[in-house]
């Protein structure tokens, strides 16, 4: 056992309907002291409306050295984008 | 683009390039609320002065737990609630101003009186005590302010309703935390059950103060302005049999009225803790930052 809090990592989600953001991590001894927490930390600018929170261990990541296997297939389909469309001013988001 | 302060630069009617934090209301305005026909003015801002002290002084208290918590994210949830205190003791400070006709403001009723003029409940005057003493005073605190609270939004005094609707917000969230650490401490280890034992017992002779109705809060209370404290006191002991329950504790015995700081007698805690904190606001007298 030991002395540290379990590191969990924590996503806000703000008012404009958009998706959860991680925002970063804390230290917290259950589940429920990790929402409040979380609370506590990184909603002190009324950031958000909705709060997730989960145990770093797990989470499954991609790992830095997998960088190019990953990711650099996609780097030359541009036509994946919608880019050969007009989008207008007041569509935020995109 | 620039703007006049910071609540007009991020409330921008075309703020959508702000994802987070947005969205600020602006504090309760205390401005043209007339004080209710037939209610005293001078009783009225008593009534202010005693809610506001007891928060600013508990707001103090939690001050002094910066640098000093047990873990960096419970100094800063005791940060928070001691920051809800603070606010809540400006507003009803204002109000106090205006309620006795003298216009004084907020930091005249904080920083400008001495001991002998508080009215704060002593149990948020005592020393900084552990960990489980400090739960144990949020806990009670917050229970006993809650209820007063959360019938205070009914008040006559249109002032005192707008800063209770607010507070009982505040104050929720303040029991819960305390609430969820009693639980966690109390049906913890066999050392953690003890010092939230220990922390309960130090403070549990300044709670019959709580319920004990100054003449003024009488007075108000039959003018629907106040809330009589003895009438809370049933659902304050039904939280904290809940809480009790769940934490394993004990309740302990009920225990005669120490200190009354409602009266004017304070514990010798008081007087340092004011020249502490006012030294700064009567060092430089008019000092704006």
């Amino acid at each position: 056992m030991t002395s540290e809090w379990p590191l969990y990592e924590v996503f806000i989600r703000g008012k404009r309907g958009l998706n959860h953001v991680h925002v970063g991590s804390l230290h917290a001894a259950d589940d429920e002291m990790a929402l409040h927490n979380a609370r506590d930390l990184y909603t002190r600018r009324n950031e958000g409306v909705s709060i997730c929170v989960v145990r770093s261990v797990n989470i499954s990541a991609s790992s830095p050295d997998e960088k190019d296997a990953f990711f650099a297939p996609s780097g030359d389909k541009i036509y994946r984008h919608p880019t050969f469309y007009e989008i207008p001013d007041n569509i935020p988001h995109i | 683009m620039s703007y006049q302060d910071a609540y007009s630069a991020i409330n921008d009617e075309n703020d959508s390039r702000w994802a987070f934090g947005t969205g600020f209301e602006q504090p309760v305005s205390t401005v043209d609320a007339p004080i209710p026909s037939g209610v005293d003015g001078a009783d009225l801002a008593a009534y202010c002065l005693m809610l506001g002290e007891d928060a600013l002084i508990l707001s103090h208290r939690l001050q002094e737990w910066c640098t000093n918590g047990p873990e960096l994210e419970d100094e800063v949830a005791i940060a928070n609630i001691g920051l809800d205190l603070l606010g809540q003791a400006r507003l009803l400070f204002g109000r106090a101003g205006q309620a006795d006709g003298s216009g004084r403001d907020e930091d005249f009723y904080a920083f400008f009186r001495g001991p002998d003029e508080f009215r704060n409940v002593a149990l948020v005057e005592l020393p900084r005590g552990d960990f489980g003493e400090l739960i144990a005073r949020l806990l009670v605190f917050a229970t006993w302010r809650l209820a007063l609270f959360s019938r205070l939004t009914d008040s006559a005094d249109p002032v005192l309703a707008a800063v209770a609707a607010k507070g009982v917000k505040e104050v929720a969230y303040h029991r819960d935390y305390a609430a969820g650490w009693a639980i966690r401490l109390g049906d913890g280890t066999d050392y953690s059950h003890e010092r939230m034992r220990a922390g309960l017992d130090s403070i549990w002779p300044y709670i019959p103060e709580l319920f004990v109705p100054h003449e003024i809060e009488a007075r108000l209370a039959t003018a629907d302005v106040a809330v009589n404290p003895e009438t809370v006191r049933a659902e304050f002991d039904d939280v904290l049999a809940q809480v009790f329950g769940a934490a394993t504790l004990a309740l302990p015995v009920r225990a005669a009225a120490q200190e009354s700081g409602r009266v004017g007698r304070h514990t010798a805690a008081l007087p340092p803790l004011l020249a502490e904190m006012q030294s700064v606001a009567r060092e430089h007298e008019g000092a704006q930052w």
